[in-house]
């Protein structure tokens, strides 16, 4: 069964070459159908490989030889596929959720002029995604790696015709292309340090300390190598500071926001800390900092999250905050907990997206101000979106609650008292923001003017099934559930048992409650008025709401100092290489049109030079050569 | 029997004439009767040579016969193209002829 693993991103593939073959013209049916059917495909596959791993055990990597240009065994680059237990449930995960969101698109994209391109791209993507994370080493990992930020700047900017499409588009792809370099460095290190680009050949060369590179000190390049990998993890999952991205990468369509940038791409950089883990754990300074910044990730996304408008853009924050938390966890080495946030994450994240994209699509705005008592009017994409919202401020016994407590609780035990803090604070905002946006969307009266109605089952049954997940999927890994996903993805070197510690469990409760009873008070009853309390914290509320001015700092910082450079290279090139170019071109212009004036036609004229010219030759070769010889 | 320089002395004076009319004259059969004048001193030198060159013998004399034969051809053709353009251009003036530059 696993040695079929490589079927399930071709699935995917071959209904995006259709699609390509079939074009523009395509019936949406036959697209969505097509798409639909394929991702389930791969997602039957994958169940049942996932099935197999827990029977059979894990396997060797399938290799084959790629690229050889040499006798030595590093000269030789291998492409194949494996299947561990960390890949398999990201198949699961990636092709489940795939499949949800290829359905939800067919109500959501209806009508649109480019719905085959839609899926194309989206089949393109999955198809990427599958292959990333089957990849047995790291070579394979970024050709797929670059597919998947391709598929991500393609749909950001699907709507290209909206200038902020556009330009978030291009800030996503510029941006997440700078922790992109940071991986391809570390890559290319981690080889001539090691020969191979096979994780295991990698982790056993770090652990052994028998690098081929004298200077500096294993331990130094060990840990260089680690922070260039993490580099091209923050990019990607949107870890502080090149978090920047992904709220603007909301102008895309929200089913693209639902795959891509919640439950799937973002959490590639995840996927890849988590795989590489060994080499994370070789190295403690490397861990502190995946630690650091995944706090500080989680506390900033949370905080802006408090005061956004856009109903997308706080979930974005959202996602921003969740995917710090895992990070955090990968840091303190709390593995698995860390893989099982990523897990039911992805789920109820899709899940608030989806249901986000359903409430967009009934109100046609995506202005939280403008929507309101949507209770009645839109039932199922009420209850499912309250579903995510509990799981998303872990209130027991919702997913989250059980992966997030882990995470913390881990946090504890690793003596990161200060995380802890962050953490618990971060816990109370998302409580606060995901009920705000809850209360401001389906409770009170409602404030927009397009009349709103319940979308169709393609949209509601994706989200009615991704609810019993968010309900469900936290079991899994829960005292309830025996910590199966623990024991499933079995032992990693250098990783902490994750508990869960009862005081945790009831402070993370109560902190939800209390987040959650703040926003019910400010804007579901009403008896705290928002405006006063954000006047009363007007220098606080406007940092939040200008996200702490870091998009503002960056163009002062980096955006203007280099687009000064450009310009300044622009010019050069145009006026001087360009210059020289054409001064080239345009100065054997001006001698041929001076010398073609000799040209006059007169037969005679030619006659006299050729003459003259004999009688110079004749000259020379008499006077100063001294006669011809014969 | 006159010296051999006397003969070459004629030919490069025969030569120079028609040079001096291929160059210099309007009329484009003046122009074309010098050709056939240089070519003649051409012909005046290989005869002198056949008969009191470094080797003499035959060789020179029934070159020069094959030069006439050809130069008669060429006037032939020459005078055939001197036909056709003065048709197309109503001049015999060689400085009209001027079509070939730039």
């Amino acid at each position: 069964m696993i040695g079929y693993a490589w079927l399930v991103p071709v699935f995917p593939l071959v209904a995006y070459v259709v699609l390509l073959a079939a074009g523009r013209k395509v019936q949406e049916g036959f697209a969505a159908a097509l798409g639909t059917l394929a991702a389930a495909a791969s997602f039957i596959l994958s169940l049942s490989i996932w099935i197999a791993l827990l029977q059979g055990g894990p396997q060797p990597p399938y290799l084959w030889p790629w690229l050889t240009f040499g006798p030595e065994p590093s000269q030789t680059w291998y492409v194949g596929f494996e299947v561990n237990a960390l890949n398999a449930v990201m198949l699961v995960v990636v092709s489940f959720i795939s499949t949800l969101v290829l359905l939800f698109s067919r109500g959501y994209m209806r009508g649109d002029p480019r719905f085959g391109v839609f899926y194309q791209y989206l089949l393109l993507f999955v198809f990427s995604m599958l292959g990333l994370v089957l990849s047995p080493n790291l070579l394979q990992l970024y050709i797929f790696w670059e597919l998947v930020g391709l598929c991500s700047y393609l749909l950001v900017g699907f709507w290209y015709f909206k200038p902020e499409a556009a330009a978030a588009a291009k800030k996503a792809f510029v941006v997440t292309r700078l922790g992109d370099l940071g991986l391809l460095a570390g890559m290319i290190l981690l080889y001539l340090a090691t020969g191979t680009f096979d994780y295991e050949g990698i982790f056993q060369a770090v652990q052994t300390g028998a690098l081929r590179i004298e200077r500096p000190d294993p331990a130094v390049l060990t840990t260089v190598a680690a922070l260039l990998i993490f580099l091209g993890a923050v990019g990607k999952s949107a870890q502080f500071p090149l978090h920047v991205w992904l709220p603007d990468a909301m102008e895309g369509p929200t089913p693209v926001s639902a795959l891509i940038h919640a439950a799937t791409m973002v959490a590639a950089g995840v996927y890849l800390v988590a795989r590489t883990f060994p080499l994370f754990a070789a190295s403690p300074a490397a861990l502190e900092v995946v630690a650091y910044i995944g706090g500080t990730t989680a506390i900033l996304g949370a905080a802006i999250g408090l005061t956004q408008r856009d109903i997308k853009r706080v979930i974005a924050y959202s996602t921003i905050s969740q995917l710090g938390y895992m990070m955090m966890a990968l840091g303190v080495a709390a593995y698995s907990a860390a893989v099982f946030h990523l897990f039911t994450h992805a789920f109820f994240k899709a899940l608030l997206f989806l249901a986000a994209g359903s409430v967009i699509h009934a109100v046609e705005t995506q202005d939280l101000f403008r929507m309101g008592g949507l209770w009645k009017r839109m039932p199922i994409t009420a209850w499912t979106f309250l579903f995510g919202a509990l799981a998303l401020s872990g209130i027991p016994p919702f997913a989250g609650f059980w992966s997030k407590d882990e995470i913390l609780a881990a946090t504890l035990e690793s003596g990161h008292g200060f995380l802890f803090f962050l953490g618990m604070a971060a816990a109370f905002f998302t409580a606060f923001y995901i009920f705000r946006v809850f209360f401001l969307v389906f409770a009170g009266r409602y404030r927009g003017e397009r009349v709103p109605r319940e979308n169709g089952w393609v949209m509601t049954l994706p989200l009615a099934i991704l609810a019993i997940m968010a309900l469900v999927a936290g079991f899994f890994n829960s005292p309830v559930g025996d910590y199966a996903m623990a024991r499933f993805l079995g032992e990693v070197p250098g990783t902490r048992e994750a508990g869960t510690g009862a005081g945790t469990m009831v402070l993370s409760t109560l902190v939800g409650l209390a987040g959650a009873g703040l926003a019910w008070l400010m804007y579901g009853k009403g008896t705290l008025s928002p405006e006063r309390w954000s006047l009363a914290l007007s220098p606080l509320y406007r940092l939040s709401y200008h996200k702490f001015y870091l998009d503002e700092l960056y163009r002062a910082v980096i955006v203007r100092p280099f687009a000064a450079l450009a310009r300044g290279f622009d010019w050069a090139d145009r006026v001087i290489v360009d210059g020289l170019v054409d001064l080239a071109g345009e100065g054997t212009r001006a001698v041929a049109s001076g010398l073609r004036r000799l040209q006059t036609g007169q037969v005679q004229t030619y006659g006299l030079i050729a003459l003259l010219g004999l009688a110079a030759l004749i000259f020379v070769s008499l006077s100063l050569l001294g006669g011809v010889r014969l | 029997m006159a010296p051999v320089g006397s003969f070459l002395a004629l030919a490069a004076v025969l030569f120079c004439i028609g040079l001096y009319g291929a160059l210099t004259k309007r009329n484009i059969i003046i122009v074309l009767l010098s050709v056939e004048l240089m070519l003649n001193a051409a012909n005046l030198n290989l005869a002198a040579f056949a008969r009191m060159g470094i080797a003499p013998g035959i060789a020179g004399q029934i070159f020069g016969l094959f030069s006439m034969t050809v130069a008669a051809a060429e006037v032939a053709v020459g005078l055939a193209i001197l036909i056709a353009l003065y048709r197309n251009r109503n001049s015999t003036d060689v400085r009209d002829m001027d079509l070939m530059k730039w």
